[in-house]
């Protein structure tokens, strides 16, 4: 393999200057001249009608410049899920519908002078429900005479709208009973997953005007800006061409950018005043009506032989859509597809579940979309039944997770809202991972100890988990590559960096391939008028999906370079290679600077821009693994629950640039141990969220983070851009379980719902069975 | 209305204030768009900025506040032609994943190091507790303080404006 000077190497992040010096790069950092403060009216109730609703007052108020509702814009059913085509998600959602079906559903929304004004027009419309009875309880979604949340005629693509059920999947491999009556130990567990939100620093926000040849622009914080020109398309019945979708530098996503919140309405706004509309959910709104994690309770049953081989595998899955569709089905999806493959022994697996219609906040995409929540339950598990066998809970792991060379039926029998295709891992150093987290955290020195230090107990515990890198078929990215005269490049992408700084890594590959260095590369990325397409920054695509866009490209101008120089220079091109900048003669070592055949091809001979593009679509996706280890204090006079130490050991390939990969490992462990310990929306008997403030949800801070360790294992990933898979959402599978099985190992208590708060624990060890 | 005078970024400001305004609004009115709104209840610190060198939450501050003081934004402390060592600091260790924090994190721990140039670890995740970040984990961003603070000892901060 040739020295790779870009390749793995801490170049600075490309966007680090402005970021770090504050510079105005987010959405909502410039202002328009004439711009309108946009806002929503929400709905007090769970599930109601609205029977009558005057707007005069409102309007009457000097400085309010229009109000929408249902009543005065074209009904269209979508879907506010930003995804690829066909999209999977159910079209239940309109602009502005005639009910609402959660606390913080859409009910109107003003634009005026102020923001003051646009609160007290909100304040001025009056509004008649008629309250119909409510589902607030996923369990009793598809009970017979439960309230039908989505009854509208229009709505398409619900799995079955009259009992509440969004989504479902039934997938079988082999006999399932079979698999059961052939195996020697069988065990079986519930675990919840309840509300838990992403909690970007930037809430959601956007800023639309039309510009001056009256085409529609929204500058947003988004995850998926050509998803955001499709949907505010269909949504507003516009032709796409008169849209223009930008995406600035954004404060941070974690899938709740995956989704079209406040865009269609700013866009409303601003097509009917014809002023430039600025919006923004503040922290509340955000709790409220923004999206989360679908809440789920996973239940899981293994059967294994005496030896310890996995004989069969049955979960079976109830999530909790909340009141429109988005994302129901393959969030679903993946609690198997991503889960399931790691475990590709078992020859008998059934794979079920349901995603429900409530009356609650909405459920969208999150970082590890569906699998964080399956892991919780199947590791949790994994430890149940490797203490049911007597055999180390890690070496149980060894001899049955998935190996390079290996495959699993699950990769074909489950995709993305529909079959899936059938792939060969070609890369995975999860074992190597595994051994290296367990001597990091001291397994065989720990484990069963139950180390004492006052009230606190110690312990440790561990969990596996995958993911993928893109979707199959599916995601495509493009990127165009431009040389400028002076022999420096032009990188534009569609791809979309949320703070992970993918920018970055497309950088360094598009340096790497063309011999310079990241400097002389500029990025320009997500503006859907100027850059190629890209389907977004989601399921741990980008690396993935558009490096490899972005590598396809880079050497097709390196193609065009070289035949350039090879004019130049007298040689055949076969005989020039670039290297620094330059194009070199292998033979002879004479050369000559980009800048040179960048200058010619523009200027003089056989004139020509040099530029090329390129399309990827990824025809797999190969996962990346990850072993996580917790070491906790459980202080058994409380049940306070303290990480003391956590190792994330990745292999994610070859990375890009380690030390962006280890942050993205790191962030994800700790969103994942913020789930673990301490986040959950508490919502009141009448639906609405009781905690919608970082006060009483709170997420962690610097204090609460424990000594994390992270250790990147490289492989070689024959599909993958100079070796790479992704990064961004497999650490955050780890945490919880890792945790559970720590406590458990402290104090003997199984936790089987999140967050692990000092009650739980605390009646786990006051439990008849943990005392004794 | 009212005019307050004060010093931002060592530059004099004289300016009318709206009834009720809140810092937070004044400094992105006048341009300083690296005071970051994040929750305007101070529970997130993306909002901060320093009072005569005392970090405060600015969506909880009224503009009035500021009358005769001295106040500094991100933008008061490097630029990017000529970026504060802390900022340098951050870069290299990767502390900066989407950047929103950023401006907060570096102005409270600009403040711990005037006063502390070799803090622990644990005062540094003490420092910066009130500051909330949702990307990195806050390992890298512990890193960078420590990298910063390791160069201030080590006289390789320029000369403070």
């Amino acid at each position: 393999m040739a020295e790779r000077k870009v390749i793995g190497k801490p170049v600075r992040k490309v966007d680090g200057i402005p970021l770090a010096t504050g510079q105005p790069v987010f959405t909502l950092d410039v202002d328009l001249p004439g711009a309108a403060v946009g806002k929503v009216l929400h709905s007090p109730h769970a599930h109601a009608e609205i029977v009558r609703i005057d707007t005069s007052r409102a309007e009457e108020l000097p400085g309010v410049l229009c109000v929408l509702h249902h009543g005065n814009v074209p009904r269209i059913p979508y879907t506010t899920a930003g995804q690829g085509w066909p999209e999977p998600s159910p079209y239940d959602s309109f602009l502005f519908d005639r009910k609402v079906r959660f606390v913080g559903d859409r009910v109107a929304a003003v634009a005026a002078e102020s923001e003051e004004i646009a609160d007290e027009a909100l304040r001025l419309i009056e509004v008649e429900y008629r309250v119909l009875p409510a589902v607030l309880d996923p369990e009793g979604a598809t009970a017979p005479g439960a309230p039908v949340i989505h009854d509208e005629e229009d709505a398409r693509g619900i799995h079955d709208p009259q009992r509440n059920i969004a989504a479902a999947i039934d997938i079988r491999v082999g006999e399932i009973e079979r698999g059961f009556s052939e195996s020697d130990v069988v065990v079986e567990t519930t675990c919840e997953f309840p509300y838990v939100q992403h909690v970007p620093l930037e809430p959601h926000c956007v800023i639309a005007y039309l510009d001056e040849e009256d085409r529609l622009v929204i500058r947003t914080s988004t995850q998926v800006p050509f998803h955001v020109r499709r949907i505010v398309a269909r949504a507003l019945g516009l032709p796409l061409s008169r849209i223009r979708v930008i995406k600035p530098r954004i404060g941070g996503g974690f899938g709740t950018k995956q989704e079209i919140i406040l865009e269609d309405v700013a866009a409303a706004l601003a097509l009917r005043t014809r002023r430039p509309v600025v919006m923004k959910y503040t922290r509340e709104e955000e709790f409220v009506a923004a999206r989360t994690r679908h809440p789920m309770k996973v239940r899981v049953k293994l059967g294994a032989k005496k030896d310890g081989k996995l004989h069969a595998i049955e979960m079976d899955v109830l999530s909790n859509t909340g009141a429109y569709g988005t994302h129901s089905l393959t969030v679903l999806s993946n609690v198997g597809s991503k889960t399931l493959p790691l475990y590709n022994k078992a020859p008998h697996i059934w794979f079920h579940g349901k995603a429900v219609y409530t009356n609650l906040p909405v459920a969208g995409a999150y970082r590890g979309y569906g699998a964080t929540q399956g892991y919780f339950a199947l590791e949790v598990a994994i430890d149940e039944l490797a203490e049911k066998l007597g055999i180390d809970p890690l070496e149980l792991r060894l001899k049955n997770h998935i190996r390079a060379g290996e495959t699993s039926p699950i990769f074909e029998k489950i995709g993305e809202g529909r079959e899936g295709k059938a792939q060969v891992i070609r890369s995975c150093a999860l074992e190597e991972c595994i051994r290296e987290g367990a001597k990091r955290i001291g397994w065989s020195e720990k484990r069963g100890k139950r180390l004492r230090d006052g009230p606190w107990v110690h312990g440790v515990g561990m969990a596996i988990a995958m993911q993928g890198s893109g979707i199959t078929d599916i995601d495509m990215g493009a990127a165009t590559i431009m040389m400028n005269e002076d022999g420096t490049f032009r990188l534009l992408v569609g791809a979309t960096d949320l703070g992970t700084g993918s920018d970055t890594i497309l950088a360094q590959i598009a340096a790497e391939t063309l011999g310079v260095p990241v400097e002389a590369i500029s990025v320009y990325s997500s503006d859907t008028d100027f850059t190629p397409f890209d389907t977004g920054a989601y399921a741990s695509s980008t690396t993935y999906v558009s490096g490899n866009a972005v590598l396809l490209a880079a050497r097709k101008v390196r193609e065009e370079i070289l035949r350039v120089a090879s004019g130049i220079l007298g040689e055949p091109p076969g005989e020039l290679e670039l290297r620094d900048g330059r194009v070199v003669s292998t033979r002879t070592g004479k050369g000559v600077p980009f800048a040179e055949v960048g200058h010619r091809a523009m200027y003089v001979t056989d004139q020509r821009h040099i530029i090329a593009s390129a399309s990827f679509v990824p025809p797999e996706s190969p996962p990346p693994f990850a072993a996580f280890f917790a070491e906790v204090a459980v202080d058994v006079e409380t049940g306070r629950v303290r990480v003391v130490k956590f190792v994330g050991v990745a292999d994610c390939g070859t990375p890009i640039h380690p030390r962006l990969a280890e942050g993205q490992l790191e962030g994800a462990i700790v969103q994942g141990i913020g789930h673990a310990l301490y986040e959950e929306m508490l919502l009141s008997k009448r639906g609405g969220v009781r905690n919608p403030n970082l006060f009483d949800y709170r997420i962690p801070t610097a204090a609460d983070v424990p000594d994390i360790e992270v250790v990147l294992i490289p492989s070689e990933e024959p599909t993958g851009p100079y070796g790479a898979k992704s990064i961004a959402e497999v650490g955050i599978n780890g945490p919880a379980p890792a945790i559970a099985n720590a406590i458990y190992d402290a104090v003997g208590v199984r936790l089987y719902r999140i967050p692990f708060t000092p009650d739980r624990v605390l009646s786990g060890i006051c439990s008849p069975a943990v005392l004794k | 209305m009212m005019k307050i005078y004060f010093e931002l970024n060592g530059e004099p400001v004289y300016t009318e204030i709206k009834p009720g305004e809140m810092l937070l609004d004044l400094l992105r009115r006048l341009g300083m768009k690296s005071v970051k709104e994040g929750c305007r209840t101070g529970e997130c610190g993306a909002c901060t900025v320093l009072l005569d060198g005392k970090p405060i939450r600015s969506c909880l501050t009224f503009a009035a506040k500021a009358k005769g003081h001295r106040i500094t934004t991100l933008e008061g402390l490097g630029t990017p032609e000529d970026p504060h060592p802390l900022q340098e600091a951050f870069l290299e260790a990767g502390a900066v994943q989407c950047g929103f924090c950023t401006p907060g994190m570096i102005l409270v721990a600009y403040h711990l190091l005037s006063h502390n140039p070799d803090p622990s670890p644990d005062e540094v995740r003490a420092a910066i507790s009130g500051n909330l970040c949702r990307c990195t984990g806050y390992v890298k961003i512990v890193d960078a303080v420590l990298t910063a603070a390791r160069w201030k000892r080590e006289g390789k901060w320029r000369k403070e404006r």
